[in-house]
């Protein structure tokens, strides 16, 4: 399949891509990981005719910890998390997502920030992002603007992100102690999108009372979904059996799947339910230390 | 519109061409290098019969445009065999016998070069994992798990090539 022409450019510094963005308007699509877009092209789903490709714009290539935030860069590929010392250590519930993310060729390629920017509720990284509580880092003509997570997926394929803008970091809050997290997903085989897929981010105080929740959800709404009724239910809470199992159907109600080829909408919602409680188990153990 | 001319290192050769931004990495080695031992399987990104080494990452060749590769190394499944004697990975495949039809070997056999120089001793969890984005029709990958597990026990024997 030979995708329609276009004309490409390849800016050697993230002002010069902006510039172009600027001068090219919104037909323009900016290539980093290209996993998703390159596919869609082939298709002809996509047809832009220009393509800025920002693979070699210098130093955007980073996952580290710097004043309280982890900063993900707009060029680190999903591998780069599968070997980052910081990820493995301290960030399982990232890891968990990485990994279940299309393939590992896919991953040798494919980006985190472009994950997000593709807009796409079966995308894997928006629910763990929402979940962490991240916000994005855009850039644009008149500099830097911070967007919250739980703001930028505005409909279907569609993020907050003017078109003369380029995502260029996600910068996630360190967790603080006694923190854990968990993401999980069915899917039907490896490559494939969600069936459905719950990302759960807790922090519990001494006397292990919860104190913070993050919920996301992948591919069961035309968004990914922020569960805000779930995580102001936990709050307050020790999360004993009943409080999950609660949560959990809380969650369920939450979701907004519909009837696909990967399962019915009644199927799906019992998913959510289920991915839910299990996630939270895990993210308990984590945040007590546990793997 | 107008070509672009690229550069790019080849099985250590430096190949020059003027290609269409459109051109992907897949057809510009198969038709414009002919080098035609990587595969176009599936086209949508899935199947891995188009893997290939860029810059020390195996990945899929059908989804990487050309010009993306421009200044960058690439090694193909022709660029295995050195001075007539077969890499680790292809002489796995040939003792355990890896293949039948051999359609998704050239990509099977990408994937564990660059998968065996970042882990010479894997489990064989690691491996079908690593070949999680190749797919095979003919052999259920029993033997292809077996011939990683040759290549990778020879690599760590002699560091032999």
């Amino acid at each position: 399949m030979i995708p329609r022409s276009f004309e490409y450019f390849a800016p050697r510094t993230l002002e010069e891509a902006i510039s172009l963005l600027g001068e090219l308007g919104q037909e323009a699509k900016i290539l980093s990981g290209g996993q998703s877009l390159i596919p869609m092209m082939k298709l002809r789903l996509a047809t832009p005719p220009y393509i800025i490709d920002i693979n070699r714009l210098p130093d955007l290539n980073y996952i580290s910890e710097l004043n309280g935030f982890l900063r993900i860069g707009a060029l680190a590929r999903e591998s780069d998390f599968e070997v980052s010392p910081t990820i493995k250590s301290r960030y399982p519930i990232l890891m968990d997502t990485t990994v279940v993310i299309a393939d590992p060729l896919v991953r040798n390629q494919a980006t985190a920030c472009g994950n997000l920017a593709h807009g796409d509720p079966a995308n894997d990284h928006p629910a763990t992002m929402l979940a962490l509580g991240a916000s994005i880092i855009a850039v644009g003509p008149s500099g830097e603007r911070e967007i919250p997570i739980e703001s930028f997926f505005t409909s279907l394929f569609t993020t907050a992100l003017k078109p003369d803008e380029i995502l260029k970091e996600i910068k996630v809050p360190i967790p603080t102690p006694m923190s854990g997290g968990a993401y999980l997903k069915i899917k039907r085989k490896v490559g494939d999108y969600a069936t459905a897929g719950v990302a759960v981010q807790i922090t519990l105080n001494g006397a292990g009372v919860c104190h913070r929740a993050g919920i996301g959800l992948t591919n069961v709404g035309f968004t990914p979904l922020k569960a805000k009724e779930t995580e102001t239910f936990l709050i307050g809470h020790t999360l004993d059996e009943a409080t999950i199992k609660r949560a959990a159907e809380i969650a369920a109600g939450e979701a907004q799947p519909i009837d696909d080829i990967r399962g019915s909408a009644e199927y799906k919602r019992d998913l959510v339910r289920v991915l839910t409680a299990r996630a939270l188990y895990l993210a308990l153990n984590r945040a007590k230390g546990g793997a | 519109m107008a070509k672009i001319a690229i550069k790019v290192k080849v099985n250590g050769v430096e190949r020059a061409a003027e290609v269409e931004s459109r051109l992907l990495l897949v057809h510009f080695l198969r038709e414009n290098l002919r080098l035609t031992g990587t595969h176009v399987g599936c086209d949508t990104s899935h199947c891995g019969a188009c893997t290939v080494v860029l810059d020390g990452r195996a990945i899929k060749s059908c989804s990487v445009f050309a010009v993306q590769a421009d200044g960058r190394e690439i090694l193909t499944v022709e660029g295995l065999e050195k001075d007539g004697k077969l890499h680790a990975i292809q002489d796995g495949f040939f003792q355990e016998h890896g293949l039948q039809c051999g359609f998704c070997t050239s990509g099977m056999l990408m994937t564990g070069y660059a998968f065996l120089e970042s882990n010479s001793n894997p489990t064989e969890d690691e491996i079908r994992h690593a070949i999680s984005g190749n797919l095979c029709r003919c052999t259920g990958y029993v033997n292809i798990v077996k011939a990683y597990q040759y290549a990778a026990a020879k690599l760590r024997e002699g560091g032999e090539q």
